[in-house]
C-alpha cells in the first residue's frame, strides 16, 4: 500500500534535502524524508538555538571520535604498538573540564534569552482558550483587541476520511488523503482553529480530562494541557498558511488521532470570519432560547 | 595470590547436587548472579518481543496489526520490562558475580537476603505480565504512569504491586552490595584501589536506596487515589496531577543513572584490559561518577519543561542538567586517553566497549540538546527523545552488559566463547541498532510524536527503515543467545585463569571457571596485580 516505497521517494528525498539546505521553502508541515526541525512561522523560534547546539555537538563529536579513530589505528598491537605507562595528566584534565564549561555557558546564555522571550506573554492582542479532551480539542475565542468575543467556540477533531482509514485493517490508502497535494492523513481536522497573522496571540491551555499537549511544530513549542492548571504560551504568526500539529502527550487509546490545524489568515479576513461566527452564535442562541421558551399555542 | 586460597575448609564443599537445593535455596553469590543474568536475558527477549510488535505496527502508515489500546499496552510493558526486568537485574547479576571476586570477599555480606532479592523478581514479573491476559488488559498509560490517564486503567493495582516488589528487591540488593563493599574487602584492598566497576556499584546502590522508596510513595498515592478516595493527583478534589510528575522524576532521573553508572564501571575495566594500559585518571573517573550521581538529584524537572513550570524553575533545571555534561565529558575523554598510547586488540568485549563510548556519546549529545529548555519545547515527547534514550540505554547500558558478558564468560563458564560468532553478533548489532535508532532523530525533528500507533505518510520512509533495523537488531540478539549457550555447554576451548592477556584484578587470580567458593581465606594483595593498584594521582 502506502509505505512510500523507499525507491519511489527518491525525488521527495531530494525535495526534503533541498528544503533542508536551501531553507527558503516555507516548510512548516512535515515533508517526506524531512531531516531537520522546521524554522517555524512564528516570531519566536528555537530553530537557531537548535542549530547552534547541533553544530557544537558535531564539532565536539568530530574531535573526540577523530581522536578515537586515530588511537585505534595507531595504537594497535598488530602494528607493533607497545603500551605506554602514563595514566594521568593534570594539564589535559583541566583543559577538558574548563573548555566544556565555557561552551556550556555560551549555550546557557542563548537558551536563557530564548526562555525569557518565550515566557513573556505581555502585549498580546488576543486570547484563545484551548482545552484538550479525549480525543479532540476545543477552542474558545476569549478576547480580540481588548474586546470580549461573544460565544465563539467549537470542537475540532480528526476529519472523517482519516478516521475511517485509520481503523484496524480498513484497507484504505492513507496516501490518498491529500489537501492541495499535501498528504494530510491524521493531520487534518473537521474544523481548524482560525487565527490572524501579525497579531500576538495568547493561548490559555487546559486539560478537560487527562493530560494532553498542544503542539504545532511551526509555532515552535508545545504546552501541556493539564486538568486544573491554566498554562499560557504565545505566538505571532508571520505568514498566512495552514499549520498542522498533533497531541504530544499520551492521553489514551486515540492519542495518535487528535490532530491540530491552525489556519492563519490576514487580519481583515480573520475579523470578517470572527464577526460571522459571532453572528452565527447569536442566531443559534436565539433559536435555542425560542425552543426552550414555553411552546406557543399550536397554530391550528 | 593463589589457588590454595580458594580451597575451602568448611563443611560445604562444592555446590549442592539437588536442583531445588542448588538454585532455589541458593545463598551462593555466583549462583544467584547466574540466576539474575538468566532472568534478565529472558526479560530482554520478552521486552524485545513487545518492541517487535511496536515496530511491526509502525512499519507503514495505517493500522495493520493491533488496536491502538493494545499498542499502548505494548509501549508501556516494553519499557517496564526492559528497565526493571532486563537492564537493572542484569547489573545486579554482574554485581553478584563480580564484586566479591573483585574485592576478595568469600560471598556477599547477606547471602540469604540475596536469595530473597532474586526470588522476588520472577513473582513481580509474573504479576505484571499476567495483566496482559486479563479482561481490560495491561497498563497502557506509559511507563511513566502519569495520572489521570494511568488511573483509567483497570490493571493499575497489579502494576503497582509489581513495582513495589521490584523496589523491595532492588533495595535489598543495594543494601547487600553496600554492606559487601564496605565490610568484606580483603585487607589491602583500599577504597581507592577498588575496580571502577565496584565504585560505580557502590554509588549506584546509594542512588537505589534513595529513590526506590520515592517511586513506591508515588505509586502508592496512585493506588489510594484510585481505590481509597484520596485526591493527591486529582485536580477536581484539590490535588495536582503535576505533583505526580515531580515525584516520579525525582525517582526517574536518578533511575536513568542507576542504569548507566554500572555501565561506566564495566567499560572502565574492559578498555584498560584491551589497551594494555592503566585507566587514565582513575580518581577523576571515580569523582566523575560521584558528581554525576549527586547532580542526578537536582535535574528531574528537565522531563517537565513543557508542563508550564515558572521561568525560574526552567532556568534552574536547565543549568543543572547542562552541568552533567561536564563530568560525563571527563569520562569520555578519559576513556579515549586510556586508548591513546596503548597496545590495542579488538576482541568482542573491546568492540562493544568502543561502540559504547561512541554511541553513548551520541546519546549524550542529544541529551545536551534536550537540556536546552526552549529547544526542548520542540523535542519533548517526540521521536527525538526516543532516539536519545535508546542511544544511552541500548547502545549504552545494554551494550555494556553484552561487553561484560563476553568479558567475564570465560571466568564464569571456564570456556572461551566463539570469537568469530561474537564478532558477527557485534557487527550485526552495531549496524542494525543505528539503522533502528538514528532515523528516529529525523522523525522527531520533523514532528512525529512518540507513543503513537500510526502516523502521516510524510513519516513513512524513516519509520520503515527504523522497523527494518529493529527486526534485524532483534534477530541479531539470537546470535548472542547462541554464543552464550555454545560457550557454556559446548565450547571445547578451555579458558585460562587470566583469560585476557592484559586483564588485571583479583577475579583473574582464581581458576576458570571460578570454583563454587572463592577467597574463603582473604587473598594477599599485590598492588601491581590490581587493575588500579598504583593510582597515586
Ligand atoms: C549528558 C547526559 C544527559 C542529559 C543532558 C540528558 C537529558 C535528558 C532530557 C533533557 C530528557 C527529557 C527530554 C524530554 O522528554 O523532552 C531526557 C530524557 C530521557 N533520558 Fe536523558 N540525558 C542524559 C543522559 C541519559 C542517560 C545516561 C540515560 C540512561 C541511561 C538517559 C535516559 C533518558 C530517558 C529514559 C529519557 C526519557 C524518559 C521518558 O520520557 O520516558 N539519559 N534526557
Ligand atoms: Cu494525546
Ligand atoms: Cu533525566
Amino acid at each position: 500500500m502506502t509505505s512510500g516505497g523507499i525507491g519511489r521517494s527518491v525525488s521527495t528525498w531530494a525535495a526534503g534535502a533541498a528544503a533542508l539546505l536551501g531553507g527558503t521553502a516555507a516548510w512548516a508541515n512535515p515533508v517526506p524524508n524531512q531531516l531537520n526541525m522546521t524554522k517555524g512561522v512564528s516570531e519566536w523560534s528555537p530553530y537557531a538555538m537548535h542549530m547552534v547546539a547541533l553544530w557544537v555537538c558535531v564539532v565536539i563529536g568530530v574531535v573526540v571520535f577523530g581522536a578515537m579513530f586515530i588511537a585505534m589505528f595507531r595504537f594497535r598491537k598488530s602494528r607493533g604498538a607497545v603500551a605506554e605507562k602514563w595514566s594521568h595528566s593534570t594539564k589535559l584534565e583541566i583543559v577538558w573540564t574548563v573548555v566544556p564549561v565555557i561552551i556550556l555557558i555560551f549555550l546557557a546564555h542563548l537558551a536563557t534569552g530564548g526562555l525569557t522571550t518565550f515566557a513573556d506573554t505581555t502585549g498580546s492582542e488576543m486570547t484563545i482558550k484551548v482545552t484538550g479532551y479525549q480525543w479532540k480539542w476545543r477552542y474558545d475565542y476569549v478576547d480580540y483587541k481588548g474586546k470580549g468575543v461573544n460565544q465563539v467556540g467549537f470542537m475540532s477533531k480528526l476529519e472523517e476520511t482519516s478516521d475511517r482509514t485509520r481503523q484496524l485493517r480498513s484497507n484504505l490508502d492513507p496516501e490518498k488523503i491529500q489537501v492541495d497535494g499535501y498528504p494530510t492523513y491524521l493531520l487534518d481536522v473537521d474544523k481548524p482553529l482560525v487565527v490572524p497573522v501579525g497579531v500576538k496571540i495568547r493561548f490559555i491551555i487546559v486539560g478537560g480530562d487527562v493530560i494532553h499537549s498542544w503542539w504545532v511544530p511551526a509555532l515552535g513549542w508545545k504546552m501541556d494541557a493539564i486538568p486544573g492548571i491554566a498554562n499560557s504560551a504565545w505566538t505571532k504568526i508571520k505568514e498566512p498558511g495552514v499549520y498542522r500539529g498533533q497531541c504530544a502527550e499520551l492521553c489514551g487509546q486515540d492519542h495518535g488521532f487528535m490532530p491540530i490545524v491552525v489556519k492563519a489568515v490576514p487580519r481583515a479576513e480573520f475579523e470578517q470570519w470572527l464577526a460571522s461566527q459571532e453572528d452565527a452564535a447569536k442566531v443559534e442562541k436565539a433559536a435555542q432560547t425560542a425552543q426552550a421558551a414555553p411552546a406557543p399555542a399550536p397554530q391550528g | 595470590m593463589a589457588h590454595e586460597a580458594t580451597h575451602d575448609h568448611h563443611d560445604h564443599h562444592g555446590a549442592p547436587s539437588g536442583f531445588f537445593q542448588r538454585w532455589v535455596m541458593s545463598t551462593n553469590h555466583k549462583d544467584i548472579g547466574t540466576l539474575y543474568l538468566i532472568f534478565s536475558l529472558t526479560m530482554f527477549f520478552i521486552g524485545g518481543a513487545f518492541a517487535m510488535v511496536i515496530r511491526a505496527e509502525l512499519f507503514k502508515p495505517g493500522m495493520q496489526l493491533v488496536q491502538p489500546y493494545f499498542f499502548n499496552e505494548m509501549t508501556t510493558m516494553h519499557a517496564l520490562v526492559m528497565i526493571f526486568g532486563a537492564i537493572m537485574p542484569s547489573f545486579v547479576g554482574l554485581a553478584n558475580w563480580m564484586i566479591p571476586l573483585m574485592v576478595g570477599a568469600p560471598d556477599m555480606a547477606l547471602p540469604r537476603m540475596n536469595n530473597l532479592s532474586f526470588w522476588i523478581m520472577p513473582f513481580a514479573f509474573i504479576l505484571l505480565l499476567s495483566t496482559l491476559f486479563m479482561p481490560g488488559g495491561g497498563p497502557a498509560g506509559g511507563w511513566t504512569m502519569y495520572p489521570p490517564l494511568s488511573l483509567q486503567g483497570e490493571s493499575i493495582a497489579y502494576t503497582i504491586f509489581a513495582i513495589h516488589l521490584m523496589g523491595i528487591s532492588s533495595i535489598m540488593g543495594a543494601i547487600n552490595i553496600i554492606a559487601t563493599i564496605l565490610n568484606m574487602r580483603a585487607p589491602g584492598m583500599d577504597l581507592l584501589k577498588m575496580p571502577v566497576f565496584v565504585w560505580s556499584w557502590l554509588i549506584t546502590a546509594f542512588l537505589l536506596i534513595a529513590v526506590m522508596p520515592v517511586l513506591a510513595g508515588a505509586v502508592t498515592m496512585l493506588l489510594t487515589d484510585k481505590y481509597f478516595h484520596t485526591n493527591f493527583f486529582n485536580a477536581a478534589g484539590g490535588g495536582d496531577p503535576v505533583l505526580f510528575q515531580h515525584i516520579f522524576w525525582f525517582f526517574g532521573h536518578p533511575e536513568v543513572y542507576i542504569m548507566i553508572l554500572p555501565a561506566f564501571g564495566i567499560i572502565s575495566e574492559i578498555i584498560p584490559t584491551f589497551a594494555r594500559k592503566p585507566i587514565f585518571g582513575y580518581r577523576a573517573m571515580v569523582f566523575a561518577i560521584a558528581s554525576i550521581a549527586f547532580l542526578s538529584f537536582i535535574v528531574w524537572a528537565h522531563h517537565m519543561f513543557a508542563v508550564g513550570l515558572p521561568m525560574g524553575a526552567e532556568i534552574f533545571f536547565m543549568y543543572a542538567t547542562m552541568l552533567i555534561a561536564v563530568p560525563t565529558g571527563v569520562k569520555v575523554f578519559n576513556w579515549v586517553s586510556t586508548m591513546w598510547g596503548g597496545s590495542m586488540t579488538f576482541e568482542t568485549p573491546m568492540l562493544f566497549s568502543i561502540a559504547f563510548v561512541i554511541l553513548f556519546t551520541i546519546g549524550g549529545f542529544s541529551g545536551l540538546m534536550l537540556a536546552l529548555a526552549p529547544a526542548d519545547f520542540q523535542y519533548h515527547d517526540t521521536y527525538f527523545v526516543v532516539a536519545h534514550f535508546h542511544y544511552v540505554l541500548v547502545t549504552g547500558a545494554a551494550f555494556s552488559i553484552m561487553a561484560a558478558a563476553y568479558y567475564w564468560l570465560p571466568k564464569w563458564s571456564g570456556h572461551m566463547y566463539s570469537e568469530t560468532w561474537g564478532k558477527i553478533h557485534f557487527w550485526s548489532s552495531v549496524i542494525s541498532v543505528n539503522v533502528l535508532f538514528f532515523p528516529q532523530h529525523f522523525l522527531g525533528l520533523a514532528g512525529m510524536p512518540r507513543r503513537i500507533p500510526d502516523y502521516n505518510v510524510a513519516f513513512a520512509n524513516f519509520n520503515m527503515i527504523s522497523s527494518i533495523g529493529g527486526f534485524w537488531f532483534g534477530a541479531s540478539q539470537l546470535i548472542f543467545l547462541g554464543v552464550v549457550i555454545h560457550c557454556v555447554f559446548f565450547s571445547k576451548k578451555k579458558a585460562a585463569d587470566r583469560s585476557w592477556e592484559g586483564a588485571k584484578g583479583l577475579e583473574w587470580t582464581v581458576p576458570s571457571p571460578a570454583p563454587f567458593h572463592t577467597f574463603d581465606v582473604p587473598p594477599v594483595i599485590h598492588d601491581d596485580e590490581l587493575a588500579h593498584g598504583n593510582t597515586e594521582h
